[in-house]
């Protein structure tokens, strides 16, 4: 018997349940879209070919699935979440045996009409794993060393995984979601002392295998780290991409150079401006005004988020939108960073709005369940 | 699973507390990202928006077009004419080699061009166009042309080249130009970046060199948009350049292709200057070749022809080279002494055949010696020992300073190439030179332009002015630019006393219309356009004792190289001197007979300005002269149609 059902009566049923989507959350999330499109648009030189249009579709469809997901109740997602992990680690297995090769790293699965990419789903169903979890363990328990273990498995398996793709981005970006649903779970604040010296030292550990037979990343990895640190170094080269990124931010200026009259990203000496680089386009063409309003956005939706979560009533509600709220903030966070120069260069997209289905698409759907959350806390 | 409440408020309280602290930090953390974009944005904006212009606007050179230049009527000596080449765009061509091989179908396409257009391909990006073949011909860039759809990525397109529409008869003068090469560029502190466009040509020698300054005009510009791989996306403004300045010379284009084919295949110079202004109505030095072989880049086989050839063609005889002046220095040596007072034009000297100097024979050309001879018989029949004895009485350095005085061993500045200075010897010289003391035989030798005297057919023809006008004649090549008349120097008074000059000027007279006198044959009968001239027949061999008593070998059993130069000078008309004339003809013989007819011929086409009447040719030569006339008619006619080939 869930501990939900005695107040089931006073949740919306039926169609009603549209009228409790929240709606500030769901326009703001369409507008982050639409400043996509809009981008993606000017990127391709005014043109909805190649970019905006699928992106567009792909919006809607990822809105349906928003919708559906968030009229299912939250105790349904709450009950396979166990299952619904378990799908992704064997899809992120997948993809180690028959995932097609892009980019130099194995990330997608072909399905026919999309390629799927199993570590975006993992980054939703590894949230809802632990969310889970902490709802299931009793609060007493949260900080014994056995049952810290067990989410630490839950974490380091697919972001392993995913190193092995290898995707520096997104297993940075499982770790530090994973941790923070943990930490909002009440584990006790040693262990994050301890992970934290562990890191450093990890860091350290990674920097000194360069070279040596068990180098831990990849060559390229350490490039865009030393490019990073020194993009000067490598002007034309690997430092190429920050140099110009911050080029274009930089004459953008105040109100920027004007919609489509970006002379960086119109001119190709910005890369992979439709996906990771997108927002230097937003900065250059709409200027400090363009992406601060952007930012702010994100961080509207961040504080619907956390105010969801804390007017929810159970663990699990409370801790899968926090963990998504967290998810979304590395996302952008991680991205601005990048494109700022104030981060290496990892390969992390600008959420809704940097071209690309599978992470728009579980974004959305991970929203929904924000929303059904919401719809379906007690009131 | 039902947990207490209690429970559930606690777990919820520890909750709410982390969420607000993790939400805490990330909202700082947004406000680092604002504060970080700002400061981008807005402190620096102005630093990178130049970065962003800097990656996105390319400026192209613009290369002006050249001045041109012209003779002193107008006629053009050097032009820039369309010329056309053919360049492609592989990315447009899409099978390179198929369009190649049809086009090659179409105009003759030369195997290393298309090599190296290959090459280039294969090192550019695909939208940079690559030149396939340059310098073609009207008719093959029609052929080009109407065949445009067929050949895809092919593009005709026209820039100026040079061309030198006279040819042979101005290639000493203008000279030519050629691309600028590394070594060109090693020359310069400060290289202009127009110097650096691929195919851009400068001034090489000649005219076109001196005066490359105001040649060359100032380049313009353009600025382009492009994009990363540096395709261009559109013109964003142009400045055009200034064209280079268009020059006038002094040299009469007719007059000056007569000279050069009068001089026909000898080795030899000439100059015709106007004995009032300096004006460079002719200068010419033979063989020439053709300076538009430069232009287009001469073959080695060619060049090799060039350089080669005994007769120097490339060499300006006519300012560069330096001979042994001869008799024709007579008239300084006499002028020398006149202005010193220490003979008398009517005071004469005993030539027995030699003079006796120091313990040394000085011969004169006659064995047989003149007898008595006074001024203007020793002019007349050019006594050598009227004028050992004269020099002997002056000294070296008084008639040194009458050859500066007279324009020999000066540099006269014309804007031409290795312009020499030539050589007035003195003791001084000597000393500092040779580190030897001048002696008297040296001053014998130098009285009749022998020894170490040296001088070019042009100071030859400045001092034959000097003389005909008494004033300081200097030569002037450039006549305007722009159309700006130049100022050539004032021909002040030479100081000379005109009575000493008007006894000069009546020997030179009599040498050419005295019958006994050396130029006798190639003298001028009509009455208005007499002339006076003087003979010089300069040796480059040192004649033996043993060969002087064995006879002298005459000029025609000797090696062209060792026999003597001749030399002529003169001006007309005697009465009212309008030009003077040099000619040398590098071992030529004796003067009167190889270059006085030369120098006559050339003096009435400059005073007739054009074909003279054969009425003022005397009666012997007349039809002779005629049928001279006609040959050099005819090579004329032909000349031009070859030349109108040529620049096809």
């Amino acid at each position: 018997m869930s501990y939900l059902e005695h107040h089931a009566k006073s949740t919306p049923t039926g169609l009603r349940k549209i009228l409790y989507l929240n709606w500030p959350l769901t326009l703001l999330l369409a507008s982050v879209a639409g400043v996509g499109f809009l981008m993606l648009y000017s990127v391709a030189g005014g043109s909805f070919s190649p970019w905006a249009e699928p992106q567009a579709k792909r919006f809607a469809l990822g809105m349906a699935v928003m919708i559906v997901v968030a009229l299912v109740p939250i105790w349904f997602w709450r009950n396979i979440s166990a299952l619904a992990y378990l799908v992704s680690l064997v899809l992120l297995l997948a993809v180690e045996f028959f995932g097609t090769v892009g980019m130099g790293a194995q990330r997608w699965i072909d399905i026919g009409f999309m390629r799927l990419q199993p570590s975006e789903l993992m980054k939703i169903t590894l949230v809802m794993l632990l969310a889970a979890y902490y709802d299931w363990l009793p609060a007493e328990k949260t900080s014994r060393p056995f049952w810290v273990l067990v989410p630490v498995l839950m974490i380091l398996i697919p972001t392993f995984l995913v190193l092995k793709q290898p995707d520096l981005g997104t297993s940075i970006l499982l770790m530090a979601a994973g941790g923070g649903v943990m930490f909002l779970a009440g584990v006790h604040w040693a262990y994050f002392a301890a992970v934290i010296t562990a890191a450093v030292g990890l860091v350290t550990a990674v920097f000194q295998s360069r070279g040596t037979d068990w180098q831990l990343i990849k060559d390229y990895q350490f490039r865009r780290i030393d490019t990073f640190l020194d993009p000067s170094q490598d002007p034309l080269g690997a430092g190429y991409h920050i140099t110009q990124s911050k080029i274009a931010l930089g004459s953008g200026g105040w109100s920027g150079r004007g919609f489509m009259q970006g002379t960086q990203s119109r001119l190709n000496f910005l890369p992979e401006k439709h996906t990771d680089f997108i927002f230097t386009t937003l900065a250059e063409e709409f200027g400090f005004i363009g992406g601060f309003t952007l930012l702010s956005i994100y961080v509207l939706i961040i504080v619907f988020c956390v105010a969801t979560a804390l007017a929810a009533r159970d663990r699990f509600s409370s801790l899968v939108t926090l963990g998504i709220a967290i998810t979304f903030f590395l996302f952008f966070a991680v991205n601005m960073s990048m494109v700022m120069g104030l981060a290496p260069v990892v390969g992390v997209p600008l959420p809704l709005v940097s071209y690309g289905g599978s992470a728009m698409l579980v974004l959305l759907a991970a929203f929904g369940l924000v929303q059904s959350a919401n719809i379906h806390r007690p009131r | 699973m039902r947990r207490n409440p209690k429970e559930l408020e606690f777990t919820h309280r520890k909750l709410t507390r982390r969420a607000l602290l993790l939400g805490g930090l990330q909202l700082a953390f947004a406000g680092g990202l604002a504060a970080r974009m700002r400061y981008l944005q807005v402190d620096q904006a102005d630093q990178f928006r130049l970065l962003a212009e800097e990656n996105r606007i390319n400026i192209r050179l613009l290369p002006p077009a050249r001045g041109e230049i012209f003779d002193r009527n107008g006629v053009a000596l050097a032009q820039n004419s369309p010329s056309y080449r053919v360049i492609i765009v592989p990315e447009d061509a899409g099978d390179v080699g198929e369009v190649i091989s049809k086009l090659s179908r179409l105009i003759p396409l030369e195997p290393e061009d298309v090599e190296r257009a290959l090459a280039e391909m294969r090192r550019s990006p695909p939208f940079l166009p690559v030149t396939l073949a340059d310098q073609i011909g009207w008719e093959d860039i029609s052929k080009v042309a109407v065949n445009a759809p067929a050949l895809p990525g092919i593009t005709p397109e026209v820039g100026l080249t040079r061309v030198y529409p006279q040819s042979q008869a101005f290639a000493h003068v203008v000279g030519y130009v050629g691309p600028v090469s590394d070594y060109d560029l090693s020359k310069m502190e400060s290289p202009e970046p127009i110097l650096r466009i691929p195919r851009f040509q400068i001034g090489k020698v000649g005219f076109e060199s001196k005066r490359e300054d105001a040649l060359r005009g100032k380049a313009g510009a353009k600025r382009v948009e492009v994009n990363a791989t540096g395709r261009v996306m559109r013109e964003l403004d142009r400045r055009e350049g200034e064209p280079g300045a268009d020059m006038q010379l002094t040299v009469d284009a007719e007059l000056q292709s007569y000279v050069q084919a009068r001089l026909g295949t000898e080795s030899a110079a000439a100059v015709i200057i106007d004995c009032q202004d300096g004006d460079v109505h002719a200068i010419a030095s033979s063989p020439s070749f053709d300076p538009n072989l430069f232009v287009r880049g001469i073959s080695v086989a060619d060049y090799r022809m060039l350089t080669e050839d005994p007769y120097r063609p490339l060499a300006n005889k006519a300012v560069q080279g330096t001979y042994p002046p001869g008799s024709t220095f007579k008239m300084v040596t006499a002028l020398a002494a006149l202005e010193e007072g220490l003979i008398g034009p009517d005071e004469t000297v005993y030539c027995p055949g030699y003079l006796e100097v120091s313990g040394r024979r000085f011969h004169c050309w006659k064995r047989a010696g003149h007898g008595h001879v006074d001024l203007n018989t020793s002019l007349k029949q050019s006594c050598d020992v009227y004028y050992y004895d004269l020099a002997l009485k002056v000294g070296i350095d008084k008639i040194s300073a009458m050859a500066n005085r007279l324009g020999l061993g000066v540099r006269h500045d014309l804007p031409m190439s290795a312009v020499a200075s030539g050589l007035a010897p003195n003791r001084e010289w000597k000393q500092r030179v040779h580190g030897q003391d001048w002696l008297i035989g040296d001053t014998a030798n130098a009285s009749i332009g022998q020894g170490y005297m040296l001088a070019s057919p042009m100071q030859l023809a400045v001092m034959t002015a000097r003389i005909a006008s008494g004033r300081n004649i200097n030569p002037r090549l450039l006549k305007s630019i722009d159309g700006i008349e130049q100022a050539g120097s004032a021909a002040e008074p030479l100081g000379l006393n005109e009575n000493n000059l008007r006894t000069v000027r009546r020997g030179m007279f009599s040498v050419s219309n005295d019958r006994r006198g050396t130029g006798y044959r190639s003298r001028i009968i009509a009455e208005d356009m007499r002339m006076a001239g003087k003979s010089g027949t300069s040796q480059v061999r040192n004649i033996t004792a043993a060969e002087r008593a064995a006879g002298v070998i005459r000029n025609e059993d000797l090696p062209w190289e060792r026999r003597d130069h001749a030399l002529y000078v003169c001006f007309a008309p005697f009465d009212n001197p309008r030009f003077a004339v040099s000619v040398v003809v590098e071992h030529g013989g004796g003067g009167s007979k190889a270059a006085a007819p030369i120098a006559r011929d050339v003096m009435l086409q400059a005073l007739y300005g054009g074909t003279p009447p054969l009425a003022a040719y005397p009666k012997g030569d007349r039809s002779r002269i005629k049928a001279q006339q006609e040959r050099l008619e005819r090579e004329r006619i032909k000349r031009e149609e070859t030349g109108g080939n040529d620049r096809a």
